[in-house]
């Protein structure tokens, strides 16, 4: 019997690279994806073609949206692709994908992990209102569903991402009321750094909120104790500048805090992990080529740990050549390398980002006992902190254990950032000495009815 | 670092057993220190099903599971947390009539036992539960319930801290040996502990500190196998189980349904589980078959945890037979939740009096030493098997 | 009082659905969560504080728009099609 052919799992910049690489090298990769077309969250296609053009859709990125669909289409034939499904568990050369309401076992030879992210949140008050968003979520909303979250909408939290969204809504036509950048001005000095590094995004960054400004768009930066407001839905945010409190209303808000990485099936997968400082977060430990601690597995992309859709394609083409290589097929070695110099390049530029848009790491003596923090099982910041106390916890999966932090529909995305912060503040120590939650299939919630097949192949 | 502590009794393992141990002995005003090597009530104590059930159990380990039902209700006073105990009642089904007549045969084997259970026929099945699916018939047991076996165990613990009892995480115990009238110990970094009396109630862990007594025993690692839907209406008004075994469910108050069956597999660290998947697709399957209104539901989570078990599925509580001082308590099969409150008292009593008023003879380690064969209880209906592995399908 | 607003594929062909029994009209192109929204300002309600509900990341990470069918049927509505015919329960009235 010849040898399974390899599992990509995401159809993102990193997966459609790795995708390409390996089909170039002669093999034919099952390509799994969640979502119906290729594209990731970045470059993501609407359901049915509009009235808009890929310059309005993805505006300076149209180029690598349209390159990216291109190359994936380029692979018709070649590869086998699985829209629409979910990789629910994976383990010791097997996954178990639900597709069209069948779970099929699948055998794989090298997997190669492109899960990407979404944005990290912290929780705040009224987070949970109708009507507020992550940023990623309003960003979808508008340039995948034509829709605005509002029509007074505020963005609030930091990151790139955040002047970004901002400055699609105000191009659409939207009324944006503020920016309510948590990063104090002082940290965007770090930027200039960044301009040696990528001149480009840091030019554009600087072009978003000149205009949102010179549009009228309130932008304030070191804003803290954010809040939204309302009965029902959202009507207005509070925030605090220094002593200042302060008050605007709006029926839309995108929050979020940069992202963070979807590490479930690399954890599945038996993946090492270790504390990343600059992520703020347990990530698959890696080499520079994208191997994991286990043999046969890799990982590119965010999923891997944030750094744009710029090095997911680096990394995704990166990793496919080290699977090649592992495989005993020619790999491009001076490419290989060529792409670590670049990625390594793009890390450095991260870590200036890291700087501009620093984790408000305040937040969690801050946040006040009555905020929801697990918005599946509604736990409160004031429930978590009993529970330290009354049971002597110092382990996230003990404090799990007890408070049912992370135990609800979304496993522990929203809220486990915010609990191992509140932990760690709790028992005064790092939030690396809290350890991570273990990750459990299904990775996202699947059907009692789900009927298992094995796969033809 | 090298610290130095004596106590009157060093428990090893934080389990429930263990932890229940503790706080009786502290409650008495023994010292003690609770040992874990990693974290109290994480591993078979945190992480079985749920089950509070008296029902189905061998004859033997009724008089134990009688006592321990007395302290379920009286949690609240005792750790502080009611642990989410629901005397919910524990309806054990026949999906044959062969399954029923052994389910009337231990009805009539355990009549004295104080149990009430009430033998249902197909129609009154369905007229007391409609939201059942087919079966031919059940037991109820409307004394029997769930709980919520993350809190109890970790409530447990928490409770003997607060009674003054040294809980001692993250410190596994390297090295125990008689030492003069009592033990020395050393433990995580440094830790040197003696101690007159040692409690042996390290669960899966407990047979390499009864070998180093000369007492080796046959455990064995099991895993279970649990599906956690997403919160739905009021489904399933009892705990649910099954002769023979195919499938055990209870719903939370908050809405869950937790759903059992089938074994998980260890990973790589032995220490560490996870549910197979097809596994779990056949107790998914069979429980949107069983519970029609579960039919449309999301499984959201699994667990798995590492339990012991021995080959005639009773645990092993009593003295050791080569080590005065040594006391056993481990080996509860997948079946240890619901009694394990009444196994601390025991212990307690055990070190206190050196006898206890609850018949354990049918536990001795006698049974597993060479040459010592003692008569074994048969199982009759089929004791614990609700976490028995699957007939068909694994 | 709907919660999104259409800035694009408004002339698409409608898509018929009933939204708590009440007819509504959606647009080819549209996820449930988009149809939903755009007519009423929440998907469900919580499970536990009643609180009213309309998904947050809007791209199936958080779990926050699962919407029950008429039929009995649980979807994530920010990752399904909207089709015609579908009929949504909201949990409370819109």
């Amino acid at each position: 019997m010849s040898r399974p052919q390899p599992l990509v799992v995401g159809a993102g910049p990193a997966g459609v690279r790795a995708a390409e690489t390996l089909v170039k090298a002669g093999l034919r990769p099952l390509v799994v994806d969640e979502a119906p077309a290729c594209g990731g969250q970045i470059y993501r296609r609407p359901l049915v073609k509009d009235e808009r053009d890929a310059r309005a859709l993805y505006g300076s990125e149209a180029g690598k949206a349209q390159r990216l669909h291109g190359a994936f289409a380029a692979l018709a034939g070649r590869i086998e692709h699985w829209p629409r499904a979910l990789v629910w568990n994976l383990r010791d050369g097997r996954a178990d994908i639900a597709v069209a309401g069948e779970s099929r076992a699948v055998a794989y030879d090298g997997l190669i992990l492109a899960t990407g992210a979404s944005d990290r949140v912290l929780p705040v008050p009224g987070w949970t209102l109708p009507g507020v968003f992550t940023l990623g979520g309003a960003q979808v909303a508008l340039k995948a569903q034509g829709c605005a979250i509002g029509q007074r909408v505020v963005f609030a939290g930091s990151g790139p991402l955040l002047y970004l969204v901002a400055w699609q809504y105000m191009k659409a036509g939207v009324k944006v009321v503020a920016v309510l950048d948590a990063a104090p001005l002082a940290a965007k000095r770090h930027l200039l750094r960044g301009l040696a590094l990528a001149p480009d995004i840091v030019l554009r960054g600087m072009r978003f909120a000149a205009e949102l400004r010179l549009n009228g768009v309130m932008l304030r930066h070191g804003i803290c104790d954010l809040a939204f407001e309302g009965e029902g839905r959202v009507a207005g945010v509070r925030w605090r500048e220094g002593r200042r409190e302060r008050h605007l209303f709006c029926d839309g808000a995108g929050y979020g805090l940069s992202l963070r990485s979807e590490t479930q099936l690399a954890d599945l997968a038996g993946c090492a992990f270790a504390f990343n400082q600059r992520d703020r977060a347990f990530l698959p430990q890696r080499d520079p080529s994208g191997r994991t601690s286990v043999r046969g597995v890799y990982i590119a992309g965010d999923g891997a740990g944030i750094a744009g859709a710029d090095a997911a394609e680096l990394a995704g083409e990166r990793a496919a050549l080290a699977l090649l290589e592992d495989r005993g097929l020619p790999h491009a070695p001076e490419r290989a390398a060529d792409l670590e110099r670049k990625l390594a390049r793009i890390g450095r530029f991260r870590d200036v980002l890291e700087a501009a848009f620093p984790f408000p790491a305040q937040w969690a003596a801050r946040v006040k006992d009555e905020t929801v923090v697990c918005r599946c099982e509604e736990v409160s910041a004031g429930a978590l902190r009993n529970a330290v106390r009354d049971f002597s916890l110092d382990e996230i999966n003990r404090l799990k254990a007890v408070s049912r932090i992370g135990m609800g529909r979304c496993q522990g995305r929203f809220c486990g950032a915010a609990a191992a912060e509140l932990l760690a503040v709790e028992t005064g120590r790092g939030v690396e000495a809290v350890g991570r939650l273990r990750s459990q299939p299904p990775v996202k919630p699947v059907p009692l009815t789900l009927m298992p097949r094995e796969a033809a192949e | 670092m090298s610290t130095r502590l004596h106590v009157d009794v060093a428990v090893i393992g934080g389990g429930l057993v263990g932890s229940s141990a503790a706080l009786a002995l502290s409650q008495m005003g023994m010292s003690v220190a609770l040992l874990d090597r990693r974290y109290c009530g994480a591993q078979a104590s945190g992480v079985n099903y749920g089950g509070v059930r008296r029902q189905g159990r061998p004859p033997e380990q009724l008089p134990l599971s009688q006592r321990a039902h007395a302290v379920w209700p009286r949690l609240k006073a005792l750790i502080g947390i009611d642990g989410e105990f629901l005397r919910s009642g524990h309806l054990k089904l026949a999906m044959s009539e062969a399954d029923m007549a052994s389910l009337e045969a231990y009805a009539a084997k355990v009549a004295d036992c104080g149990l009430d259970l009430e033998l249902l026929g197909h129609n009154e099945l369905h007229r007391r539960f409609p939201w059942l699916g087919d079966a031919v018939g059940g037991s109820f047991c409307a004394g029997d319930g769930h709980a919520n076996p993350r809190l109890v165990a970790t409530g447990f613990a928490a409770a003997a801290r607060r009674a003054g009892v040294h809980v001692l995480e993250n410190t596994p115990v390297t090295g125990v040996a008689r030492n003069g009238a009592g033990f020395a110990l050393e433990a995580g970094e440094g830790l040197k502990l003696t101690a007159g009396t040692v409690i042996n109630s390290a669960g899966a862990w407990a047979d390499r500190f009864a070998a180093e007594f000369g007492e080796p025993v046959p455990l064995r690692r099991i895993y279970p196998s649990m599906v956690v839907t997403e919160p739905l209406e009021p489904v399933l008004t009892v705990n649910i189980g099954m002769e023979g075994g195919g499938i055990y469910a209870r719903q939370v108050e908050r809405g869950n349904c937790i759903v059992g069956g089938e074994r998980a597999e260890a990973l790589t660290d032995a220490d560490f589980s996870r549910p197979r998947s097809d596994g779990a697709l056949a107790i998914m399957s069979r429980a949107a078959a069983l519970f029609p209104g579960l039919a449309k539901a999301q499984a959201i989570r699994f667990w798995s945890g590492t339990e012991a078990e021995m080959p005639d599925r009773n645990p092993v509580i009593g003295p050791s037979l080569t080590t005065p001082g040594l006391i056993h308590a481990f080996g509860f099969s997948g079946a240890g939740f619901q009694i394990a409150p009444g196994v601390g008292e025991v212990l307690a009593e055990l070190v206190r009096d050196g006898r206890t008023t609850t018949p354990i003879e049918a536990f001795s380690i006698a049974r597993f030493v060479a040459g010592t064969a003692t008569d074994r209880t048969t199982l009759g209906s089929g004791a614990g098997k609700e976490q028995e592995p699957q007939r068909r399908g694994a | 009082m709907s919660l999104f607003h259409r800035i694009a594929r408004s002339d698409h062909a409608p898509v018929r659905f009933l939204l708590d029994g009440v007819p509504c009209e959606g647009r080819e192109g549209d996820t449930l969560l988009t149809a939903i929204l755009t007519h009423v300002d929440k998907v469900r309600v919580s499970d536990f504080s009643g609180a009213p509900r309309a998904g947050f990341c809007q791209i199936g990470v958080c779990q926050d728009c699962w919407v029950t069918l008429a039929d009995g049927e649980r979807v994530r509505a920010c990752t399904t099609p909207l089709t015609a015919g579908m009929s949504v329960v909201t949990g409370a009235a819109a």
